[in-house]
């Protein structure tokens, strides 16, 4: 076993521990912080997979962003820990279930279009630098790219308008 | 990797650590004699061990002085807190910061025998975004002192200080474009080559010649993400005793006061390294100074980099002490008034820069 797999094994490891902190945690913030740790050690996989700049973005975005607003918002509202019991159980065998499920269907289909086999070759030249993504963006994403900046566009907008308070007949 | 590279590579990762933390708590010093001088007072004047002239010594004092005082003080966990974050906050107050100045290159190559050591903690192809990236995380350190302190004070602080920091970070990012598509990469070395030339032969040919906005929303936003005044809404100590860090004592109190001042000294770095020609010096190339009008004195190659080294060192430090002197000139904005000045202001002034930069970029071809 190579360096670089051994490190992925140990980084896969505490992954998926700390996803497991996100969904098992009764704590809020506590909750929020055990995703930003996945969603670091998710960008040192990339590190590992030589897409240095994906891995910036996704701290960039994810763990310096919009995890922030998270803990932002579980903040202001002063969220408490939930109830333990009420409930837990249920939810515990639904999401059982749904990762049994997922892992099942991704099980069938290794198995019938066949598993991935041998190492694939090494990375190509200037593989992950900020120009090849650019250039796939900007060239062979290009309307995918711009029709997600338009839908984000939405989003916002959408938010200002519901987040606006509602305006009231002013009482002359 | 050899032996011999290992150590190359701890050697300089020391040595950056070491230039951050010696300069922060020298700005300290800074800090405190320099606003004495403005406000015509005399300031820190106790720490005076052997007697001597305080103002000669007394850095010296004030550095050995403050830390052992600091580390020996008591350490208090307030009731109700929560101990485990409490404990973390200051770390990852900390931690982003010291990391970002990897990327920053203190100087050119330096050849020693056989070994060409390039003058970087960590030659990144993607340098800014690795610092964005960073200095993004540094939020967290004040979120979850504001949140595990158990107290109104600190969590004020830090819901202010989330919002403030999240709100400047994308002034700063895009103030960065500018300069990015100036020199046309993300590499922090390549940079700082790319600023080696001369506009006729006279004016150094550094970033804020291009970006001089850039440079003005980038420092402003900087001074924004150090929490500093006219910024200083999350500690706001008439207001909010400490902000988010009231709570704490001893060393780890010093270690968000340390972070501010790392913070202030990794905002002088970027703003050397992008705008202020890294570690150029003017008419200084790799053999010697070549003055205009053809004079040429040649230098060692040590030489050179000793200078370039200094250079830098210089530029981040009279930089550091700019943003002391805004501190001390400017009183603590309102509220509203941060959140107008980086959405309203500098956010729609570094979009227009960006397009302005892109449009006389595709001028020139």
């Amino acid at each position: 076993m190579g360096m670089g797999a051994a490190l992925f094994l140990v980084l896969a490891v505490l992954t998926v521990v700390s996803a497991l902190g996100v969904v098992l945690h009764p704590n809020p913030v506590k909750s929020a912080l055990a995703l930003i740790v996945t969603l670091f050690l998710l960008a040192v996989v990339f590190v590992l997979l030589e897409a240095h700049m994906i891995a910036a973005l996704q701290i960039i975005v994810y763990a310096g962003a919009i995890m922030v607003l998270f803990l932002f918002v579980i903040m202001l509202l002063n969220l408490q820990s939930e109830d333990p019991e009420r409930g837990r159980r249920r939810f515990v065998l639904r999401g059982l279930a749904w990762a049994g499920g997922v892992l099942l269907a991704v099980e069938l289909a290794l198995l019938t279009r066949g598993a991935p086999v041998g190492r694939p070759g090494a990375a190509p030249e200037g593989y992950g630098t900020a120009q090849s993504v650019a250039q796939s963006l900007f060239t062979d994403f290009l309307l995918p790219f711009e029709l997600t900046s338009i839908l984000l566009l939405v989003a916002v907008v959408g938010a200002v308008v519901l987040a606006q308070k509602q305006r009231r007949p002013t009482i002359s | 990797m050899g032996l011999i590279e290992v150590g190359i590579a701890a050697a300089k990762a020391f040595a950056v650590l070491m230039l951050v933390l010696h300069m922060s708590a020298i700005l300290l010093w800074v800090e405190r004699k320099g606003s004495a001088l403005i406000q015509d007072r005399i300031g820190a004047n106790r720490a005076n061990i052997f007697g001597v002239m305080p103002f000669n010594f007394g850095l010296l004092n004030t550095l050995i002085a403050d830390p052992l005082k600091l580390i020996t003080k008591e350490d208090v966990v307030p009731a109700g807190a929560d101990k485990l974050l409490h404990f973390l906050a200051p770390f990852l107050a900390v931690f982003p910061v010291m990391v970002t100045f990897a990327a920053v290159p203190f100087g050119d190559q330096l050849v020693i025998g056989d070994y060409t050591i390039n003058l970087q903690v960590a030659d990144l192809d993607i340098g800014i975004l690795y610092v964005l990236a960073m200095s993004s995380l540094a939020v967290y350190g004040v979120v979850l002192a504001g949140w595990a302190s158990n107290s109104r004070w600190a969590l004020l602080g830090g819901i202010r200080g989330a919002a403030q920091m999240i709100s400047y970070e994308i002034a700063m990012g895009l103030a960065l474009i500018g300069a990015v598509m100036t020199f046309g990469t993300l590499d922090m070395q390549a940079i700082a080559r790319a600023q080696g030339h001369h506009f006729y032969g006279v004016i150094p040919a550094w970033g804020i010649i291009y970006q001089p906005l850039g440079f003005l929303i980038f420092l402003i936003a900087g001074i924004a993400e150090s929490k500093r005044v006219p910024f200083d809404l999350p500690e706001g100590e008439s207001e909010l005793i400490s902000g988010y860090f009231t709570e704490y004592s001893g060393m780890k109190q010093a270690a968000f006061m340390l972070s501010d001042f790392a913070e202030s000294v990794v905002v002088a770095g970027l703003a050397t390294t992008l705008f202020f020609g890294a570690w150029q010096v003017p008419f200084l190339f790799r053999d010697g100074f070549h003055f205009p009008g053809g004079v040429i004195v040649a230098l060692p190659h040590l030489a050179v980099v000793a200078m370039q080294i200094a250079s830098f060192t210089i530029k981040v430090f009279l930089l550091c002490v700019f943003q002391i002197l805004v501190r001390w000139t400017l009183p603590r904005y309102r509220y509203d008034q941060v959140m107008d000045l980086g959405w309203k202001y500098l956010l729609p002034l570094a979009l227009a820069n960006m397009l302005v930069t892109g449009i006389v970029i595709v001028m020139l071809g």
